[in-house]
């Protein structure tokens, strides 16, 4: 274990606590009596997450300060992951006899959990401050700032997680939240439609993600990350090298989870359709951090993917189609929000893919930046449609540079950022994933068979895509860019636009300002190319000692190998991509009209977005809805009327023997009581005549009978 | 059943005139000749107002009955003593008086009856019955 209580001790643990619990705790006041607290309570998820952001930054600056890629806080001890043992914190949720049904809530801290908090913290800091002004005067503000609340409550949770099973609660929590989010304005049926959309496709993947999660339990007998890892690791030393069979399933299986989080291509559906959610949710969720989830669960499972070659190579497949997928449908979009999903989800893309060729940095690094441009692009866009009173067709927009010049300076920085211009943090991020996909050996040494890993003909794939993706990214955006700010306004609300309120400019200008120098490495010593970022410092990828059978991490960074290759090719399809978008938007030199005609049905399957939405509604949703309309009806045919009919016949069978026994019994009783009084009356009435005399002559009788009697018998 | 009360009176009667007690008021005539006589007033009393059909002999029968119970009075009481005598002799007069109250608020009764429905037949008014 690598444990070093002696800088990250007690003290932080309890920072981590509170940074997960701030969050709850707003949300919990904001649910029950925000509604009654002066301003609607918006103060308070705003206050508890900047409690949580201000944590976060020490933790974070403590952690990159120490320059210790091998940093682990780990805080219950994994091996004796069990009851006795609570160092720091360790909540035993569920215990039983066996070791394998313990499942112990603890804390994982490493350098990939202090940037993410960072990175969640922030960005929900901004986005909630954003929303102030975003949603005055709506009418569930209050409900709006709980669910930011929770939403930052869980998705810190699921950074700081050690252990799968906790890590899968968080995940389906952040879902809740994006369903709760999405479908904010739920009288509007698209919204409506679109939170049931996100919320259904994400549990295809999640579903298998489940699957593998407890295929990797079954061989391993434990859900703990750091266990998980060594226990493969162990395995695959005495295996030779080669990782146990099941790894690869259960890695893919796992993978099909970020599928549907992280919107890679086939369950990416549910993405755009998100935007029907407000603007700060779109930031925040669908930008910057929920939907990097997945790309963040690769990165914490990636000492256990770097031992399955095969697997990486689906996982890097998938990011690269997707990247270049999403990209080419961006392009042809006019709603903004439209454009930035699809953009969301190819720079996904690009991170997965990173990720898959065997570089935990650079997915990760371009993670961050990604989130820091993104957002800003976001928010810079709620903030274009809260000047256009709720207009996101760029055709309607135009010549917004000078009315909203803040918000047109931060989205322009941010679109330089996302295009890869040089000096940018986006440069440095998308170089390097450009980089690993040139060479995707890197991530696997150790691991048996891993020279050929890298090579043919399916691994040379995304260097090819990867920088073609690139390319549309940098045209579409700033095809965005120019429609949105440049020209004429084309519309009457263009011309009435006005700049947003400081709330809104605020979050937009700290988030530009971190696009810009969020890697600023030229900063301090000049360091154009990026050869000394400081995030290198701090996330670099484990290897294997197949000797000892453990995951190593460099305690000590190596002198990065910098080739010019990866630059050069940023540079090239950078410049191209903006030449393009200038030549085409700025100068006209070419008409999109034309192109679009000359490229008919390529536009029209691009704009169209492949149809892999009416795809999935005819193949998948139709028939399922179809079955369970047929299956429906004959439950409610068979089974339920069944059941009403059965209980009809037995009422009146009941019915009928109750009215049997009515009839016969009780009238019998009843008409038999009669029918007695009857025979007695008319017994009784043979002595009634009427007749003075017969009863004087019956008294007289009786008399001298007595008397006799008396007489003679007694 | 007339005849069987006649012969039972008859028996009681027989008895009775084997038991010989002097009066105490020197009466020469034995009590039970008294007795005797009481009963067969009270039999032919009954007899008429059992067998009659007509309210004013039913009076008639009533009448005799009455006075069977004030011989049989005053019977015992000049057997008893002198003061018992005078006692029952009173009860005897009282007896009369009774009877004669009686007999006249029959008779208007009767009257009545015969104004009303035209008839002295006990059965025939029959207004209550059902």
């Amino acid at each position: 274990m690598r444990f070093d209580w002696g800088t990250f001790g007690d003290t932080e643990v309890q920072m981590m606590i509170w940074i997960l619990l701030l969050p709850l705790i707003g949300f919990t006041i904001q649910i029950f009596v925000g509604n009654k607290l002066p301003r609607r309570g918006d103060w308070v998820p705003t206050a508890a997450i900047g409690g949580s952001l201000v944590l976060a930054l020490s933790l974070f600056v403590r952690a990159i300060k120490m320059h210790k890629p091998d940093l682990l806080v780990h805080t219950a001890h994994p091996e004796g992951a069990s009851v006795a043992d609570t160092n720091g914190l360790a909540i035993n949720w569920l215990t039983s006899a066996s070791p394998d049904g313990n499942f112990v809530f603890a804390f994982l801290f490493d350098n990939i959990t202090a940037v993410m908090l960072v990175v969640v913290t922030l960005v929900s800091f901004l986005v909630h401050v954003f929303s102030i002004g975003y949603m005055h005067g709506d009418k569930r503000y209050n409900r709006f700032f709980a669910h930011l609340g929770l939403f930052s409550f869980s998705m810190i949770g699921l950074v700081l997680s050690a252990n799968f099973l906790f890590l899968l609660i968080f995940w389906e929590l952040v879902g809740l939240c994006s369903y709760l989010l999405i479908g904010y304005y739920f009288e509007k049926e698209s919204a409506a439609n679109a939170c049931k959309k996100a919320f259904l496709t994400c549990r295809v993947g999640d579903t298998l993600m489940l699957i593998g999660m407890l295929l990797i339990w079954k061989h391993t007998g434990t859900f703990d990350f750091v266990e998980i890892f060594d226990q493969v690791a162990k395995a695959t030393a005495a295996n030779g090298g080669a990782p146990p069979d099941w790894c690869l399933t259960a890695g893919i299986l796992v993978f099909c989870g970020p599928i549907g989080k992280s919107a890679q291509f086939p369950l990416h559906i549910w993405l755009p359709d998100a935007m029907e959610g407000p603007t700060p949710v779109s930031a925040l969720i669908h930008a910057a951090t929920m939907v990097v989830a997945g790309v963040f669960l690769v990165a914490r499972m990636f000492p256990y993917y770097m031992f399955v070659p095969d697997a990486m190579l689906v996982i890097a497949l998938f990011g690269a189609v997707t990247a270049i997928f999403a990209a080419t449908i961006g392009i042809t979009q006019w709603d903004i929000k439209k454009v930035l999903a699809y953009s969301t989800v190819s720079q996904l893309g690009f991170m997965v893919a990173a990720l898959g060729c065997g570089s935990l940095s650079a997915g990760f690094f371009h993670l961050m930046t990604h989130a820091w441009f993104k957002a800003c692009l976001f928010l810079g866009s709620g903030s274009v449609i809260h000047g256009m009173h709720h207009h996101q067709d760029m055709r309607q927009m135009g010549g917004l540079r000078h009315k909203m010049p803040v918000t047109y300076w931060c989205m322009l920085l941010s679109t330089c950022a996302i295009a890869g211009v040089p000096l940018f943090s986006g440069f440095y991020s998308k170089d390097a994933i450009i980089a690993a996909t040139l060479d995707p050996h890197a991530g696997f040494q150790g691991v048996a068979g891993w020279e050929q890993a890298g090579e043919g003909f399916l691994w040379s794939l995304p260097s090819l895509l990867i920088p073609i993706a690139a390319l549309m990214t940098a045209f579409y955006m700033f095809r965005l860019i120019f429609l949105t700010f440049h020209g004429e306004p084309k519309s009457e609300h263009a011309e009435q636009a006005h700049e947003s309120p400081w709330t809104m400019t605020l979050p937009l200008v700290v988030l530009g300002t971190l696009g810009v120098f969020g890697a600023a490495p030229w900063i301090l010593d000049f360091d154009f190319m990026g050869h000394d970022i400081w995030f290198n410092h701090v996330v670099t990828n484990p290897t294997f000692d197949a000797a000892a059978g453990v995951i190593a991490y460099p305690a000590v960074v190596p002198e990065h190998h910098h080739s010019w290759l990866p630059v050069i090719i940023s540079l090239i399809v950078a410049g191209s991509g903006i030449l393009l978008a200038f030549s085409f938007y700025k100068w006209k030199r070419f008409s999109p009209e034309k192109a679009a005609k000359k490229w008919g049905s390529l536009y029209r399957w691009c704009f169209n977005k492949y149809y892999v939405d009416e795809f999935v509604l005819k193949v998948v949703v139709r028939p399922l809805v179809f079955t369970w309309n047929v299956w429906c009806a004959a439950f409610d045919k068979f089974v339920i009327d069944g059941l009403v009919n059965g209980v009809g016949r037995t009422g009146k069978q009941l019915a009928d023997g109750s009215g049997w026994a009515d009839k016969n019994i009780v009238d019998g009783f009843v008409n038999a009581m009669a029918f007695m009084t009857q025979i007695f009356g008319a017994i009784a009435r043979i002595f009634q005549t009427g007749f003075l005399q017969h009863y004087l002559t019956v008294l007289a009788g009786g008399a001298a009978a007595g008397t006799a009697i008396f007489y003679f018998f007694l | 059943m007339i005849g069987c009360s006649t012969v039972a009176l008859l028996e009681v009667a027989a008895a009775a005139l084997h038991n010989t007690a002097p009066s105490e008021v020197g009466s020469p005539i034995p009590l039970h000749w008294y007795l005797v006589m009481s009963i067969v007033l009270f039999v032919f009393g009954l007899a008429i107002v059992l067998s009659r059909r007509n309210l004013i002999y039913i009076l008639i029968g009533i009448e005799l009955i009455l006075n069977a119970g004030s011989l049989n009075f005053v019977a015992f009481g000049s057997y008893r003593s002198r003061e018992a005598l005078v006692d029952t002799t009173i009860v005897g007069t009282f007896i009369i008086v009774l009877a004669a109250a009686e007999a006249t608020i029959a008779l208007a009764i009767v009257l009545n009856v015969f104004g009303l429905f035209n008839t002295v037949r006990p059965e025939d008014p029959n207004l209550l019955r059902e």
